[in-house]
């Protein structure tokens, strides 16, 4: 994890087409400026970078099941719920599940285990629209290739 | 048309907290009800969930944004009911 630059997937563990299932895996650094304000004396990680991080992971689903055609934003959180305190050198799982493939939507159940403990789960909306332009497209497919996603685009773009 | 209808109001009642009873036939979702399009989206949600359909939401705003359609025809509950009895029509054929 790059907390600064929402990078929060460190790499693809398991994608699964067919059952619209992914997991990835993240480590929160043990350092980040975040931490200093987040909070001084008690570093915590924060829970919006976990709903995040749910996010990021859900979008890959998404984008793997699309093939890079068009790009998910994150529209709405529902039910989350962070259930325990994040701190700096945790190992993260994350699996998130493609619940309704809408019509320019998609709707994830995600969530996050740490040493199989439950640390929180929401229910993500996406709207899903296609990319605004090339750059990033790139910078998309640099990111799938850095986390390990193999998935190919259905066009060479 | 009457229970799709029902059953397309109460969701909208349930996700927008709109009151019941000022949801009718004649309602437009958008300019009478004043729903904006990330309530809609859980609204398609609940309607293709309900009906095991999917709502062919960008479809209908294109045609709209090209001029070929009104918002009434799709926005309307008692066109949106017909619409949705199409789609499920439609998959059982």
């Amino acid at each position: 994890m790059r907390l600064e630059y929402l990078q929060l997937i460190d790499r693809i563990v398991d994608l699964n087409l067919a059952d619209r299932k992914i997991s990835t895996e993240a480590t929160v650094p043990t350092e980040s400026t975040i931490f200093e304000g987040h909070f001084p004396g008690y570093p915590l990680m924060p829970g919006v970078l976990l709903i995040e991080a749910m996010a990021q992971t859900s979008g890959w689903l998404v984008v793997a099941l699309n093939r890079y055609e068009r790009m998910p934003f994150l529209a709405s959180v529902k039910e989350a719920k962070l259930r325990t305190f994040v701190t700096p050198g945790q190992q993260l799982s994350i699996e998130a599940h493609l619940e309704h493939d809408g019509s320019g939507f998609a709707v994830t159940e995600a969530k996050i285990r740490a040493d199989g403990k439950l640390i929180c789960d929401a229910t993500l909306t996406f709207r899903i629209v296609d990319f605004p332009n090339a750059k990033m497209v790139k910078w998309m497919r640099d990111t799938a290739a850095r986390i390990g996603l193999t998935v190919e685009a259905r066009v060479n773009v | 048309m009457s229970s799709t209808f029902e059953t397309i109001a109460n969701i909208i009642a349930e996700t927008c907290d709109i009151p019941r009873d000022s949801i009718t036939l004649e309602s437009h979702a958008i300019n009478d009800l004043g729903i904006d399009s990330l309530d809609f989206l859980d609204i398609a949600f609940a309607i293709d969930k309900a009906f095991g359909i999917k709502l062919p939401l960008e479809q209908w705003t294109q045609e709209v944004n090209d001029g070929n359609a009104t918002t009434d025809q799709y926005f309307v509950l008692k066109n949106l009911s017909a619409r949705i009895d199409e789609l499920v029509a439609a998959k059982g054929a």
